[in-house]
């Protein structure tokens, strides 16, 4: 992972007039938000969202239900386009690009950007074919052995089932589901990874084999992973993003962005009261 | 020291209302069973191999058979089930997949696809007469019957696909499109895939209604005796439901006996297509 010195990190610890603690840059960003708001119909589930997200990092979404995280991370690779009535203001850049621009395809958004979903959902066919699919909607033609073997590998899922690759995906454990996930997501080469709660449903052994599994992609993708759990945020992520949701001047609740910073310095000294109240237990 | 946990005995309430429910299955359950021992042991004398080697007859009932009903009965099906079929899955799949929920068009269709399933049978064959057996000259023919049969069952179809391709969960689709695919793609390489247990169960019951209907085909002009199994689309026909109508119409006692067989023939088929229809949804549980 790039670490420390290069990277510039300046934080605004002037607070912006959004009321937001939001970084100026990341050196290599992938993504760049900018004034971001997503709407399901009338309801604005967040608002004014500015944030990068730093290649080969991992970036993790902490925040109290219902704060928009999830929502957010699905603009990444435009799956909220599939929820009716919803639309987004704002810009959101990959390397610069408006990924809802006009002459964007939402289909080659997804194919650069992954995603890993909170309950594991492999599809029903068997562990081959589940890693096989994304080449081959994509049209990878040919024998697709080797970027099987290749992904089971990286998601370090191989050795347990190299001799039942014919097998349903079914007959796996939750923990090795969503790892054949991860393999599956991988195979289709992109540059990011999303993961919504991705250890949501799994024991604490699965989960520590996920977010070792989540290091280890580090080198080669950039991740953004929405977590519930503070402790994950902390051990994997290289920058932490805080949101909640606050209630308007109307009383309507929105998901805000507090703070963005560097996770080490977010967890131990937050820049705003609601994030230390957050991370302490006080809330959420 | 008292039993605190004695409890109040089953109330005569409950009893009376456990009686009920058992009667009003007992009610279902017997009627068939009557109705089975009933045409069994009436055409048991001639419930044998002359059934289905033999042409039918109205003079000689001793050699009279139901050969060219039970073909004509397996041609009509058939076609039926290949008009009928991938026209139903691939409404069911435009309505569940692709069509913008709840527009005004898309309702319209629903209410229309839930009364035309409730239409009455002789309704498709007047309709089915005017259209295909004048309109479009194909006259008393297989692929009259069929197409008639079919815009019959097309409805329990389209609804029973819609409820298998509902049945698979959100996230798979999701699954799929997060890794680049197609709507298309997702659709003909998941959903559908996922969902062919519940289409198929829901299209063999379908059919097998089609497989008893008299009405339609009466109506139809399938009335004359025909004594040859078909040879093409276009060729005549006679039908099991058909037939054994023609035989009760008989005074003969014997006649009586022969219709009685060949319901038991009717019933067998209609029975071994609900067997295969359960065993298809016990094969492939759902999954997920």
């Amino acid at each position: 992972m790039n670490k420390d010195a290069e990277i510039a990190m300046h934080l605004d610890h002037s607070l912006s007039s959004r009321g937001a603690v939001i970084p100026l840059e990341v050196s290599n960003p992938v993504f760049t938000l900018d004034d971001v708001s997503i709407f399901y119909g009338d309801y604005e589930a967040i608002r004014n969202v500015t944030l990068p997200i730093g290649k080969n990092e991992i970036t993790a979404f902490i925040g109290p239900s219902g704060c928009g995280k999830s929502t957010l991370l699905r603009s990444f690779n435009r799956m909220n386009d599939l929820i009716l009535g919803s639309h987004l203001k704002g810009v959101v850049a990959y390397h610069g690009t408006d990924i809802y621009g006009p002459d964007v395809d939402p289909i080659e958004v997804r194919r650069k950007v992954g995603m890993v979903f909170q309950k594991p959902n492999v599809f029903p066919k068997s562990i081959y074919e589940n890693v096989a699919y994304g080449p081959k909607v994509n049209g990878v033609k040919g024998n697709l052995d080797d970027v099987v073997e290749e992904c089971l590998t990286r998601a370090a899922l191989w050795g347990e089932v190299k001799d039942d690759l014919k097998k349903s995906a079914y007959a796996l454990s939750g923990g090795q589901q969503q790892r054949l996930v991860i393999a599956r997501c991988i195979a289709v080469k992109p540059e990011v990874i999303l993961m919504d709660e991705p250890c949501a449903s799994l024991d604490p052994i699965a989960t520590a084999k996920i977010e070792d599994l989540m290091v280890e992609l580090a080198n080669d993708y950039t991740i953004v992973i929405v977590t519930h759990n503070m402790q994950q945020a902390a051990r994997v992520s290289d920058r932490t993003a805080f949101f909640t949701a606050e209630l308007d001047e109307n009383e309507v609740r929105h998901g805000r962005l507090i703070e963005f910073g560097r996770t080490r310095e977010l967890f131990s000294s937050p820049g705003d009261s609601r994030t230390e109240d957050y991370i302490s237990g006080r809330f959420g | 020291m008292e039993n605190q946990l004695a409890g109040r005995g089953t109330l005569l309430r409950d009893r009376v209302f456990m009686w009920l429910l058992f009667l009003s299955l007992a009610i279902g359950v017997l009627t068939l069973a009557i109705l089975l021992i009933y045409v069994t042991v009436k055409g048991w004398p001639r419930l044998d191999i002359r059934l289905f080697t033999n042409m039918p007859s109205v003079r000689d009932a001793e050699n009279a058979g139901a050969q060219s009903a039970i073909t004509g009965t397996i041609w009509v099906i058939s076609f039926t089930a290949l008009i009928a079929l991938p026209t139903g899955v691939l409404a069911a799949l435009h309505l569940e997949e692709f069509a913008k929920p709840g527009s005004r068009f898309q309702r319209f269709i629903e209410i229309n696809i839930q009364n035309l399933a409730a239409v009455p049978s002789i309704v498709y064959g007047i309709l089915g007469l005017a259209v295909f057996a004048r309109a479009l000259a194909l006259g008393q023919s297989v692929i009259t019957a069929s197409l008639t049969l079919a815009l019959l069952v097309l409805p329990v179809i389209i609804i029973s696909t819609r409820e298998a391709l509902r049945a698979v969960p959100r996230n798979i689709r999701d699954g799929s499109l997060a890794l680049g695919a197609t709507e298309w793609q997702t659709a003909y390489r998941q959903t559908l895939p996922a969902a062919i247990p519940g289409i198929a169960t829901g299209t063999i019951l379908a059919l097998s209604r089609a497989i008893g209907e008299a009405a339609p085909l009466l109506l139809l002009g399938a009335v004359s005796f025909i004594t040859f199994n078909p040879d093409g689309v276009l060729s005549g026909y006679t039908t099991l439901p058909i037939q054994i109508f023609n035989w009760t119409k008989e005074s003969r006692e014997e006649f009586q006996v022969l219709a009685a067989a060949t319901i038991v023939v009717l019933l067998l088929l209609l029975l071994a297509m609900n067997f295969v229809a359960i065993w298809i949804r016990n094969r492939t549980q759902k999954r997920w």
